[in-house]
């Protein structure tokens, strides 16, 4: 992403990334401003783990998420749309497995 | 028991006019995020205030009607026990006069600028973190929990001003400069924690509370060494500051009480 150069005593903008519980991954959750990386984390706990969202935080400086262009969306994603084949739906599964 | 009842109200006062001086930043933070931290750090002096007024209040329920009586000076406060009516913890944070409280001044000092919100933090966590520490190994097992489950909490907070005063110390010339004034402004509040009250020495004596005179050379170590770390000076000077645990209070309670107990006091037992 680009540097936002609109107010220069503005805050660094980082990503936040958390972990619900044990064993599962870490998933975006918002963003927030810091000087560095540690308050980054401390900021990340108190505005998004208040209520025991989390028990495991990470922290990527927003500059540093390469994102891909939304105006070739078309050539990236639309291509997958009649390939349905590989999507893994025509195997009979046991009703015991779950969360497939 | 009624020293037991002073030295738990001392406790919950300490927690509930530090809890309440910090909610007064909230919607007022220098930043969103750190409007959040200083919102979160409140809320769990409330929560341990709650604990400690609640247990207050069970021992006071317990007492003989006798020795109920003249324990608070507030009028409406007497006239529910003279009623023989039980009190809780609303009642002990939001029915009893600037008189009956007993925190330590530090807590009901200002908000200042960031620099003095960061300073009065930075001497009272440190010091609550090593009193929390002693006071889990008390025999009264209320305080014992109490104690247990805010070291957590309070471990976080001494982090969190401990990391201000480094940052603001050792950050700009300007920012060096407040940060060391408002260490100066607040030190002579600070000898008052370690302070020994009869009632405290009674209750060190007895297991129940904590020696906060033997603290002083380990919180005096702790805040040095980051005081060092953010290249700014331990103020000096011994003209210290005393009394919020004799009930003698500087002007800012009042205020404070005013705001804090008012709904309270004019719509007696009002929920919402």
């Amino acid at each position: 992403m680009p540097e936002q150069n609109s107010n220069k005593n503005e805050w660094p903008l980082w990503e936040v990334f958390i972990r619900s519980k044990a064993g599962l991954d870490h998933k975006h959750a918002g963003s927030l401003h810091a000087i560095d990386a540690q308050m980054a984390i401390e900021n990340a706990r108190d505005v998004y783990t208040r209520r025991m969202e989390g028990v495991s935080i990470w922290v990527v400086e927003s500059k540093h998420v390469h994102a891909s262009d939304p105006d070739s969306s078309g050539a990236m994603f639309d291509p997958a749309n009649d390939k349905i084949y590989r999507h893994p739906t025509f195997y009979d599964l046991p009703d015991e497995l779950t969360h497939m | 028991m009624k020293n037991r009842i002073l030295y738990t109200l001392q406790l919950a006062d300490n927690a509930l006019i530090y809890g309440h001086r910090l909610s007064e930043w909230c919607g007022h933070g220098p930043v969103l995020e750190q409007d959040i931290a200083l919102t979160n750090i409140s809320l769990d002096f409330l929560g341990q205030a709650r604990g400690f007024y609640q247990h207050a209040a069970n021992l006071f329920n317990a007492l003989p009607l006798a020795e109920k009586q003249g324990m608070f000076l507030s009028v409406a406060l007497e006239e529910k026990v003279k009623k023989g009516e039980n009190i809780d913890e609303d009642d002990l944070a939001y029915l009893r006069d600037g008189w009956d409280f007993r925190n330590l001044l530090i807590t009901e000092q200002p908000n200042g600028d960031w620099a003095t919100t960061v300073a009065r933090a930075f001497y009272f966590d440190t010091f609550n973190h090593l009193y929390y520490t002693q006071l889990q190994k008390s025999n009264d097992l209320q305080l014992a929990a109490v104690a247990e489950k805010s070291l957590k909490e309070v471990t976080y907070h001494k982090r969190w001003s401990s990391e201000w005063v480094i940052r603001l110390g050792d950050g700009t010339q300007e920012s060096h400069e407040k940060m060391q004034a408002a260490l100066n402004d607040l030190w002579p509040f600070t000898g008052e924690m370690f302070r020994m009250t009869d009632v405290e020495q009674e209750m060190a004596d007895g297991k129940t509370g904590v020696d906060a005179a033997a603290l002083h050379s380990q919180w005096k170590q702790d805040i040095v060494s980051i005081i060092d770390e953010a290249t700014l000076q331990l103020p000096e000077g011994t003209r210290l500051q005393d009394g919020g645990k004799d009930v003698r209070h500087s002007e800012h309670l009042g205020y404070i009480l005013a705001e804090l107990q008012f709904i309270q006091r004019a719509y007696p037992g009002m929920e919402w």
